[in-house]
């Protein structure tokens, strides 16, 4: 299990949040994501056999929040 | 803005609807996208209710509308993005002090290299001005340092060889070597960050509420906009119910205010860990001290020296010779005072014997001399005369621990010894009654007349002394069972219970240990007391926010229901309210960034104390 931080452009609407973990938390190899909403980052668990930070980081991506690291 | 202007001219003719709907499809097309994007996820969004209610607008030909929605909803956000980010102003600020450099000595040479690249035992080199890119120990050099970063207070503080600073402190005028003992993430600082960041999630009960309520909101709004469209088969009002679905005010309304309040405490050198531990500072009224190292100085100090029959300065150097020896602190006291005074310790004691709980007895220069209490002295059948009792007497009664010294059977001085009450204490006393505090009371493991004598000299309203560490947990229990809403504060190791049983820990002095900084709800991060009515006031002034952000968010929600309901708010003015009511909630919780500035309710609680403190007056005249 590791832990890592991604930092996202400014979050603006609240409801991103459940929007972004709820997408997260389904997929495999996410143990916990937890959306930051006032520092716009994600704190993600995950097994790192199952997933890496740059697919999570894709997924993240393709809700349409562009990560910046 | 065209679609805008378009609106408020009003005639309609083919020309202008072109524009209009082209003018929705513009502003329109990004949201369907973030829409669709969410959909792609499974995921549920603000964005399709909108797309969808500009959709359906363009559908029955209400382009003005949809242009109308469609650009507010950007423009809305846009601003939001803009407010919200100075909500977050000052822990953005506090982020900025971040090192980005270090240079250390590798080999006898200089390089320059990133901060988390910093080794543990690496030699970091500080040039004036330079910020500390590690937590460490001086090795060589002397500085003047801003510590503003940590604590929050700006008055430089002098730090020579084994002073122990920090990251992201700035070096003012010296030269510093510095060896590196945390780096990267286990620096104070960056504990500081992330501590802040998490506190800043961690939701308030008012918060949880309000989720809840929007949770059934947006979809009770969904639903009924549905019901409303199948039964009137009114599509402009079913579709107006979907644009004020949307929760933005409510949802936000809290999250700000306590944001923007823990920003300011954290720029300010207090750690507040959390939306719940802020309301439940502000709810404090009955604040417990621990009294050594808390309300004193922490630091036993010789407050009076009388001598019978030789001088004062032999007296203190005499009993300095016998004592260098001991452990015991009160005779530490009592050395250091006699190497400030220059006096030589020359002579050497011999045939020591500690006389447990009263003091002890040696040889020095061919004469016995003991150092203790009154009882040890009566034991060994030493003379106490009238005079010097009475002088003992008063000294006990100063709140001073007097320590005897005799020559074989005869006393030939008193020694008095007390732990000094904190320069800003009675200051920071008269703040915490004008911030609403009702009463002050101390726990302490001291005698009661010590006790009693700092109570009085503070204006403390209630002391219990003599306490172990156990009675102390029993006690804050005890008073919180009664009632009150209790605040303990300590320095945070040995009162480590006490402070985790309280209704709020408030922890001081955080630079020194991660057990504090995990036991503790406030955390003051200079070892200082002042702050602490600063940090009741701001929770006060936070939780007031929040209070107006919700109830504000609610009224709004009811009068868009009330107003559609009556057809006087259709699509357009829908999202305009919503939009504004986002914007004012956000630029409400702003205030606090500023704080105490932009505030307007000191008056009132000001009144509330004087009247408070005559009472306590006449308690301690009767």
């Amino acid at each position: 299990m590791k832990t890592i931080r991604i930092q996202l452009e400014t979050l603006t609407c609240p409801s991103c949040i459940n929007k972004i973990e709820g997408v997260l938390n389904k997929q495999t190899g996410v143990d916990e994501a937890k959306v930051m909403f006032n520092s716009s980052k994600v704190k993600i668990t995950y097994n790192e056999e199952e997933t890496n930070p740059e697919e999570i980081s894709a997924i993240i991506e393709k809700l349409g929040y562009p990560v910046l690291s | 803005m065209a679609a805008l202007a378009v609106y408020l001219l009003t005639p309609g003719s083919l020309a202008q609807d072109i524009i209009l709907i082209v003018a929705a499809i513009l502003a329109g097309v990004p949201i369907a996208i973030k829409a669709f994007q969410a959909l792609r996820m499974k995921a549920f969004s603000i964005d399709l209710l909108v797309t969808i209610a500009v959709v359906g607008a363009m559908i029955i030909g209400e382009y003005t509308e949809a242009a109308v929605v469609s650009f507010l909803f950007l423009f809305g956000h846009y601003l939001e993005g803009r407010t919200l980010q100075r909500t977050r102003a000052s822990l953005k600020l506090l982020m900025d002090m971040a090192p980005l450099e270090a240079t250390i000595l590798k080999n006898g040479e200089r390089i320059t290299i990133p901060a988390e690249e910093v080794q543990i035992g690496d030699h970091v080199i500080v040039q004036p001005g330079g910020r500390i890119p590690v937590d460490g120990k001086v090795i060589t050099g002397q500085s003047l340092i801003n510590q503003a970063a940590i604590t929050g207070e700006s008055v430089p503080v002098n730090k020579t060889k084994g002073d122990q600073v920090f990251s992201s402190t700035v070096s003012d005028n010296g030269y510093l070597e510095i060896l590196a003992e945390k780096v990267g993430d286990d620096t104070t600082f960056a504990k500081i960050i992330e501590l802040v960041e998490e506190a800043q999630e961690t939701k308030a009960k008012t918060q949880k509420f309000m989720e809840r309520f929007a949770a059934y909101y947006t979809p009770g709004i969904i639903i009924l906009s549905v019901i409303v469209g199948l039964i009137t088969l009114n599509v402009h009002l079913a579709l107006t119910f979907l644009v004020i679905a949307c929760p933005g005010a409510l949802v936000i309304s809290v999250p700000v205010s306590i944001v923007a309040g823990i920003g300011n405490g954290a720029k300010n050198g207090i750690l507040i860990k959390g939306g719940d531990k802020m309301e439940n500072l502000a709810k404090v009224n009955t604040l417990v001290f621990d009294k050594t190292g808390t309300l004193t100085k922490g630091k036993p100090e010789v407050t009076d020296i009388k001598a019978y029959g030789i001088s004062a300065d032999e007296l203190l150097q005499l009993t300095a010779e016998v004592e260098v020896t001991s452990e015991h602190h009160l005779d530490k006291t009592i050395v250091k005072k006699a190497e400030e005074k220059g006096l030589k310790l020359v002579h050497n004691p011999s045939d020591v014997e500690i006389m447990k709980g009263h003091g002890l007895r040696a040889m020095l220069n061919g004469q016995q001399i003991y150092v203790g209490n009154k009882s040890g002295a009566e034991k060994l059948g030493i003379a106490i005369d009238i005079e010097a009792n009475e002088y003992m007497l008063q000294q006990q009664k100063n709140g001073n621990t007097s320590v005897f010294i005799a020559r074989d059977k005869e006393v030939i001085g008193i020694i008095s010894i007390a732990d000094q009450v904190r320069e800003e204490a009675p200051a920071t006393m008269n703040q915490l009654r004008n911030a609403g505090i009702g009463d002050l009371m101390m726990l302490t493991g001291d005698n009661e007349l010590v006790a009693q004598k700092v109570a009085y000299q503070l204006g403390i309203d209630k002391v219990y002394a003599e306490l172990l560490p156990e009675h102390k947990v029993s006690k804050v229990t005890e008073l919180k069972t009664s009632g009150r809403n209790v605040a303990m504060i300590g320095d945070g190791i040995n009162d480590a219970p006490a402070i985790a049983t309280a209704d709020v820990g408030i922890a001081m002095g955080g630079t020194g240990t991660d057990v504090t900084m995990e036991t503790a709800d406030i955390i003051l991060m200079s070892d200082k007391l002042d702050k602490l009515p600063y940090a009741i006031k701001l929770a006060k002034a936070t939780i007031r926010n929040m209070k107006q952000n919700t109830y504000f968010a609610l009224i709004t929600v009811a009068l868009l229901l009330v107003g559609v309901l009556t057809d006087k708010i259709h699509l357009a003015s829908g999202m305009l309210i919503h939009e504004i009511s986002v914007i004012l909630v956000i630029l409400n919780a702003v205030r606090l960034v500023g704080f105490p500035k932009y505030q307007v309710w000191f008056k009132w609680l000001n009144f509330n104390a004087k009247k408070r403190k005559e009472h306590t007056e006449t308690q301690l005249t009767v």
